[in-house]
């Protein structure tokens, strides 16, 4: 992609950038920290109470581990109290769950989690799932105190909140080696098919989680400063990584 | 230029499908086949814009690599772009003289033999969501009849991508376009755990994939989860 002004994708890569380093408050930031510094961001530029990130397995939640403040913490874990929630039904669906008024009457999905969010303050809540294809890492839960759907360009920016912390996830980080954050080696999710393909074939070989094998591979090409789909296709052309090459 | 043997199967089949519950990815792949039949072109595709609108491939006659090239190089330019941009159709039946209008796309469309290219947007009242793309190895004049037919296939596309769900549940487009994207996702990684398990090219992966579903009356998307996890072995799908 050129990296014209015009680009909406680089635009709002931008804007969540400088968004999480805005909230950071550690030098040398790790993993929680980073997503911390992303729910604190997208709670503060979609004007919302707060956001937390939940990692989720096929076993149900494995809790929260960052969020924006401790009220939203609790605003997670009572789902899986309640055993129903927003959250739930995006890592079961795949797909964002947006529900903008939780006191209103069409408002049927989750009525015992609803109930206990309106009585903690909250009136919204947009759950992203962090998701790519099969391999489900957790969600990003928004939640906003007064009723109110997002428009479709605070969508498109939540949703870019979503990619850049399923990439955290992925990678363990936002910067490169040294420490800097490098926009020139940061690589969004690219939609290649090749990639995809390659990630399931290396899963394979390697006898791994899936999650791990795009965590893998996305390791070796920033290592070698090469682009990921060139690595997809050496995997895809048949070149064998053993265990420990990748 | 349009054959109406193959137009009356497609419309029939496709009705049929989408009444009941169906798979979206599924139906595109049908959708793509069906245009190419009905409109003689030798390769079809379809596109969607994510909430970027960066154009992302969704299924296609061919899925080589060859091919996936031709519409990669679509977010840069070329008649999907256009035909995105401008929510009109892009006819184009000289390819060897587009090469002014785009440098790379034309030349590489060319080289692979194409003569002929069109786009038909996926349109929803004043968006535009994708683009059906038609290439031709002859040229392919296309009069006002056939562009209205094929212009309705790509209608179809767009019925069937806020069809998937509806009935289940009030999605918001945003969600139903995400949901779809992520489906495709699905379906590459399960094509690759095919492909390495059984040893085959991943062409040939998806179509042992497709031919169970049909078999076992199993959605793609959730065969395509049962390889990933292993629920199903991937041998079970050699017949």
């Amino acid at each position: 992609m050129s990296g014209a002004d015009g680009d909406p994708w680089r635009r709002r890569r931008d804007l969540v950038r400088s968004s999480i380093l805005a909230h950071l408050d550690n030098d040398e930031p790790g993993l929680v920290d980073l997503l911390a510094a992303l729910c604190r961001g997208a709670a503060a530029h979609l004007e919302l109470r707060g956001a937390a990130v939940n990692l989720m397995s096929s076993k149900g939640s494995e809790g929260v581990v960052a969020a924006s403040d401790a009220a939203c913490k609790d605003l997670v874990e009572m789902q899986f109290t309640s055993g129903e929630g927003p959250c739930h039904d995006a890592f079961a669906l795949r797909r964002p769950v947006l529900a903008p008024d939780l006191a209103s009457a069409r408002e049927q999905r989750w009525r015992g989690y609803a109930s206990l969010a309106v009585e903690a303050g909250v009136r919204s809540v947009f759950a992203l799932p962090l998701h790519v294809g099969a391999a489900g890492l957790g969600v990003l839960d928004l939640y906003g105190e007064h009723p109110g759907a997002l428009d479709d360009e605070q969508v498109a920016i939540a949703l870019t909140f979503a990619q850049v912390a399923t990439e955290i996830l992925l990678d363990g980080r936002l910067t490169t080696a040294d420490g800097n954050l490098d926009p020139d080696l940061e690589s969004a999710l690219d939609y290649r098919s090749e990639i995809f393909q390659a990630q399931g074939m290396l899963m394979i070989v390697l006898g791994i989680g899936l999650a791990e094998s795009l965590s893998r591979m996305r390791a070796h090409a920033f290592g070698h400063g090469s682009p990921l789909v060139d690595l997809a296709h050496e995997i895809i052309s048949g070149r064998v990584f053993e265990e420990g090459e990748i | 230029m349009i054959a109406s043997g193959p137009l009356m199967d497609a419309f029939v089949e496709m009705a049929d499908t989408l009444v009941d519950e169906f798979d979206l990815i599924d139906f595109l792949h049908h959708l793509a086949e069906h245009t190419a039949a009905i409109s003689e072109a030798s390769s079809v595709g379809l596109l969607l814009g994510d909430h970027d609108d960066r154009l992302t491939f969704m299924a296609a006659t061919s899925s080589s690599a060859e091919h996936l090239e031709l519409y990669q190089i679509q977010n840069l330019e070329g008649p999907c772009l256009d035909c995105f941009r401008i929510h009109q159709p892009v006819i184009v039946t000289d390819l060897s003289k587009a090469g002014g209008r785009w440098p790379a796309f034309a030349p590489l469309a060319v080289s692979k033999g194409f003569h002929s290219v069109h786009a038909f947007p996926l349109r929803l009242r004043d968006q535009v969501l994708g683009a059906l793309n038609v290439f031709g190895v002859e040229q392919l004049p296309l009069d006002d009849a056939d562009v209205r037919v094929i212009q309705a296939l790509a209608d179809v596309a767009t019925i069937a991508l806020l069809q998937e769900r509806a009935l289940a549940a009030a999605e918001t487009l945003t969600q139903q376009l995400q949901g779809a994207l992520n489906s495709r996702i699905m379906i590459e990684q399960a094509k690759g755990v095919v492909a390495q398990s059984n040893g085959v090219p991943v062409t040939e992966a998806f179509e042992q994939m497709r031919r169970y579903a049909r078999q076992h009356h199993a959605l793609l998307s959730e065969l395509a989860v049962a390889m990933v996890t292993g629920e199903l072995d991937p041998k079970d799908l050699r017949t």
